[in-house]
């Protein structure tokens, strides 16, 4: 079975982040980038299944430019097999109902029976692309499972079900199953697949490629007026005894905070 | 387009989320015409009428009494066929992100995800949202009809109820095309209320030490006051706290009324995670950790030394 991966590249969760203007959103230029991390999750589960004969190859799929090629190659030297971008500038200011189209077209053009994303992507912090290929595709899904099991053709995903309950659901492939955090371990890259992701090739497609027009993927939902978080008001650091301040403080949170 | 909002209440056996009746309140303020609840899995909801609900939908039976994702999507496809909305709004929490993804797609609608304002600029509605998890902020804009908005919890506020009642009745709905099956539940691991809907928050990091100290000093204090516990990422990745308890951009955005921060240096992605708390304590015995910058509150101290102490006065104020 080919086994996909959806991948996007966000930037690295300690990098501080500034918004240029409000048209255009946070300035990444020299920002560093990484895998985004549920993503990561994604990849690991799929190479488990590799590690278990039960995925032959593992593809990875991205949108964006070429910029992305460098988390691609990272895929590659941790043993994903091919690597997919789909590039078109329809797609520029696409929605996540968008970038479902375009992602979901490529993974049922190269026969793929499990599709893994990351539960969300921390950048546009949306969570909606992998139950969306779902349903375009007729699919199972399964999102923000924490553990996943195969057996032949069947499922079963332990997923979140809100107030920290997990709901166990079983299906049949193919499906989409988005990951979250404690699904696994991600890897890191071995050597023999970073000499691998040097000679790594980028499949690179457009919409036309996929059988989409940009009429297709055109965006229903709009982000403007882009800005920073209001700072925080300056706050105070209470002095005195270990028992001064704690008695001072649940005076203030009292009194002042008025929160107990 | 439509006409109203609808608004997707969730309760849990019967018992209505503080968040259907914030969302139904927060519908009705707009003004954009009538507001009806869909309720799924429970034959009840006529004190929604008392937040601003005009109208009760109910779907029950047959496999409705849990959360599944072929029954959301069926009776929300359902309820806008019949009522034909300008908008419809959910929580933004699991049910919403695994239901809502896929209604949207089976429909062609926009989803405005976890906006935590929500404003009409003629005649539209608008949003305001957090990305990078709270590091910007922007306006959400949906041009599908309906627009679909799931809204963060704790964010709008609920008024008191006028004790009105709203008219409820049954809509007919036909599940189908249920592609999993939900075989088991496993109940949350603590009785206390999820972190993304917690008022109060304590969370440890990395230098409670051990899990026992984790244990021993964040799940007594958070216990004191009802809040629920959380943890940094390196106290989670340390394997001190499991990791449904972590807070961060990796972790549960949070927007308690207090935070309260035992230990934590304040990283950039534990920030982003709970800036938008109403008050922030900061207990640290550095000085100098950046989470002193984003605190209502510090001190610099011990905490295995303040957090006791802390722990008698919060549990002799709430006893007075």
């Amino acid at each position: 079975m080919k086994i996909g991966v959806c991948l996007k590249q966000v930037p690295a969760t300690d990098s501080p982040l500034k918004v240029k203007d409000a048209v255009t959103g946070v300035d990444l230029a020299g920002v560093k980038m990484q895998i985004n991390p549920y993503d990561e999750f994604a990849l690991e589960e799929a190479l488990k299944l590799k590690d278990a004969k039960v995925a032959t190859t593992v593809i990875v799929y991205t949108v964006g430019s070429a910029d992305a090629d460098a988390r691609l190659k990272d895929a590659v030297a941790r043993g994903a097999d091919e690597l997919v971008r789909i590039e078109d500038a329809g797609l520029a200011d696409a929605d996540s109902l968008g970038l479902a189209r375009a992602l979901a077209a490529a993974a049922k053009a190269d026969g793929v029976g499990l599709l893994l994303c990351g539960k969300q992507a921390i950048d546009s912090d949306n969570a909606q692309v992998p139950a969306m290929i779902a349903e375009l595709l007729g699919w199972a899904q399964a999102t923000e499972c924490d553990k996943l099991e195969l057996s032949g053709s069947s499922f079963k995903a332990w997923v979140a079900a809100g107030g920290g309950a997990r709901d166990v659901l079983s299906g049949a492939l193919p499906a989409v199953v988005s990951t979250d955090k404690g699904i696994n371990s991600p890897r890191s890259p071995s050597i023999k697949g970073v000499m691998a992701s040097k000679k790594a090739k980028v499949d690179v497609r457009d919409l036309a490629a996929l059988g989409l027009s940009a009429a297709a993927v055109a965006p229903k939902v709009q982000l403007s007026a882009w800005g920073a978080p209001a700072p925080r008001p300056q706050g105070r650091i209470l002095q005195g005894s270990a028992a001064q301040v704690a008695k001072e403080l649940v005076g203030l949170l009292r009194s002042e905070a008025k929160v107990i | 387009m439509g006409n109203g909002i609808l608004v997707i209440a969730e309760h849990e056996g019967g018992v209505f989320k503080k968040s259907a009746a914030e969302l139904v309140a927060k519908a009705k303020a707009l003004g954009l015409g009538p507001v009806t609840a869909l309720v799924i899995g429970h034959a009840g909801g006529a004190e929604l009428g008392g937040f601003g609900a005009d109208a009760v939908l109910t779907v029950t039976g047959g496999d409705t009494s849990r959360y599944s994702v072929a029954t959301y999507v069926s009776a929300i496809q359902a309820a806008i066929a019949a009522v034909n909305p300008a908008a419809v709004f959910a929580s933004a929490g699991a049910q919403a992100r695994d239901g809502m993804p896929r209604l949207a797609a089976r429909l062609g609608l926009g989803v405005g995800a976890d906006v935590t304002e929500l404003r009409l600029d003629g005649g539209a509605l608008v949003g305001r949202r957090p990305l990078y998890a709270g590091k910007a902020l922007a306006d959400v804009r949906v041009s599908s009809s309906p627009a679909v908005f799931t809204l963060r919890a704790n964010a709008f506020g609920v008024p008191a109820s006028t004790g009105a009642a709203a008219p409820v009745s049954a809509l007919a709905v036909s599940v189908s095309g249920a592609l999993t099956k939900v075989v088991d539940r496993e109940a949350p691991t603590s009785s206390v209320v999820d972190l993304t809907e917690a008022d109060r928050i304590v969370s440890g990091g990395r230098s409670v030490a051990s899990k026992d100290g984790y244990d021993k000093l964040i799940r007594p204090l958070a216990g004191a006051i009802g809040a629920t516990p959380g943890a940094s990422r390196a106290c989670v990745d340390a394997g001190f706290a499991p990791h449904s308890h972590q807070v961060g951009q990796t972790g549960k955005v949070v927007n308690p009324s207090l935070y309260i921060a035992m230990g934590i240096s304040g990283q950039i992605q534990h920030l982003a995670g709970m800036r938008t708390s109403k008050i922030i304590v900061a207990v640290n015995k550095d000085a100098t950790a950046p989470i002193f910058q984003h605190a209502t509150y510090g001190i610099v101290a011990d905490m295995f030394e303040v957090g006791p102490l802390l722990q008698a006065e919060l549990q002799a104020a709430l006893a007075g």
